[in-house]
């Protein structure tokens, strides 16, 4: 759709990981343009979530350059928690607080690393809770709403703070089938209204109708990528058709 | 005189009683004062432990768990007796009541660094990571989402504790301590009568009984679904 648009807001160069003994990443460049939506897919264990959790430094890359909307990610002159707010992220189990209202889990960034008063940051999460369909949900705990709905509140809480980067890890990956629309209909909203996102996800349907590119990751590696058609219809590379053919007979 | 009169006159002597019931009132002040500071400066204590213990330096947490480690292995009679024979060797004398709360506030400090560092490991990766992720830095992470669920795990083990550690208070007779138990105890050699030590019981359950019904209010009171 926008791939065309200039300047990469994501440039990651030679990432590598080890865990250990481990090699996950073997050297990975990856560029995302402003607006893109990148769909990161691969078998379990081929490093891609990995990849994911460098790119805001949850996990640590052994070796390579990040720079996310033009900081550098890796330098120890960043101050890592103020880069963080640039970059919203969903992870697979929603990591809501239990203790927390809906309103009270997306206003806290809002309030001790944004800055914002009480009644600025309850203002800016109501309008993020609308956002994902949850305004009359702001009251209520995690335990008392649906996987789907925890994972719009967790949406919301990414969102709030206008991050230029958004990073879904299996964001619909732990939810029952008939919740799962209800998220990705929030994904597809925030994707029309220009945010740039980097998700890793099996949901193919999805991928085919708002990726602007699809990444192939086997064995911490970038093994071929293009546009949702030419990766899902005409795969260049054998591993990738054997991972298209075993995800399409789900 | 009958066995039952003869029961009562021995253990429920009202003369007695009344003769000694100024001195366990006294004893009780004392006893309550002590578990008072007891409980503030050990769980205090055992909080800053286990949060400097969070932050994961490895000689102060081998330091940590050896001093919490030492203090929940030694028995709190040893322990008083040595602080207050012990350290006017090295030339500070405490008093039977500072020795007394100095060594069950430490025997205090190192079961509630325990109970707290349990809590806080048992709060989720994703919940650090979810806060970290948000831009939020340890210590805000570790205050506003870590420690909240982690206090609230921690209430029914720590108030046991709590429990048993302020009834130790009663050890400080050994360095003649005149608490609750101290006062009894004189009492009834000074009477040839056990009635104060009824007495004393007394204290006991008035004191603690309402800290032990408390406690299971509080429990069921911050049992919150997940």
């Amino acid at each position: 759709m926008n791939s065309t648009v200039a300047e990469p807001i994501v440039v990651a160069r030679g990432i590598h990981k080890h865990f250990g003994h481990l090699h996950v990443l073997k050297g990975v460049d990856l560029e995302v343009a402003e607006r893109e939506l990148v769909f990161v897919i691969g078998p379990s264990g081929s490093g891609k979530s990995t990849l994911l959790r460098c790119l805001n430094r949850l996990e640590e890359p052994s070796a390579g350059s990040i720079t996310v909307a033009g900081i550098d990610m890796l330098s120890p002159k960043t101050d890592i928690n103020h880069a963080r707010q640039h970059i919203g992220m969903v992870f697979q189990s929603f990591n809501l607080y239990p203790h927390m209202t809906a309103l009270g889990n997306v206003t806290l960034a809002l309030r001790k690393v944004a800055g914002k008063s009480r009644a600025e940051a309850e203002k800016i999460a109501h309008t993020a809770l609308e956002r994902v369909g949850l305004a009359d949900r702001a009251g209520h705990r995690p335990a008392e709403l649906s996987g789907g709905q925890q994972q719009r509140v967790a949406i919301a809480r990414a969102i709030a703070l206008e991050p230029r980067v958004m990073l879904f890890d299996e964001p619909t990956s732990a939810l029952d089938p008939e919740l799962v629309g209800s998220v990705l209909a929030v994904m597809r909203s925030l994707r029309e209204s220009g945010m740039t996102m980097i998700v890793v996800s099996h949901e193919m349907g999805f991928a085919r109708a708002a990726a602007d590119r699809v990444v192939f990751m086997d064995h911490g590696l970038i093994v071929e990528q293009g546009p949702p058609a030419q990766i899902f219809e005409r795969p260049a590379h054998e591993r990738t058709r054997a991972f298209i053919g075993q995800i399409r007979q789900h | 005189m009958s066995a039952w009169d003869h029961f009562l006159q021995t253990f429920f002597n009202a003369e007695v009683m009344a003769k000694y019931l100024p001195d366990i009132l006294q004893g009780t002040v004392v006893t309550i004062e002590l578990a008072a500071l007891i409980v503030i400066s050990g769980i205090g204590a055992g909080l800053v432990l286990a949060l400097v213990r969070s932050l994961a330096i490895r000689p102060l947490n081998w330091l940590i768990i050896f001093v919490v480690d030492l203090f929940r292995s030694l028995p709190p009679l040893v322990i008083i007796v040595l602080v207050y024979f012990g350290l006017p060797a090295a030339g500070w004398s405490p008093s039977s009541f500072v020795s007394t709360w100095l060594s069950l506030a430490l025997v205090l400090m190192a079961f509630a660094e325990e109970i707290f560092w349990a809590g806080i490991t048992s709060v989720a990766k994703g919940q650090w990571e979810a806060a970290r992720s948000t831009g939020l830095s340890f210590g805000q992470t570790l205050v506003n989402v870590v420690l909240p669920q982690a206090l609230r795990l921690t209430i029914a083990p720590l108030t046991n504790r709590t429990i048993a550690i302020t009834k130790g208070t009663a050890l400080g007779t050994v360095v003649a301590l005149h608490e609750i138990l101290g006062m009894a105890s004189s009492a009834v050699s000074n009477s040839y009568n056990p009635s104060p030590l009824m007495l004393g019981a007394a204290a006991y359950l008035v004191l603690f009984l309402p800290v032990v019904v408390a406690a299971r209010w509080i429990e069921t009171r911050f049992a919150w679904k997940r």
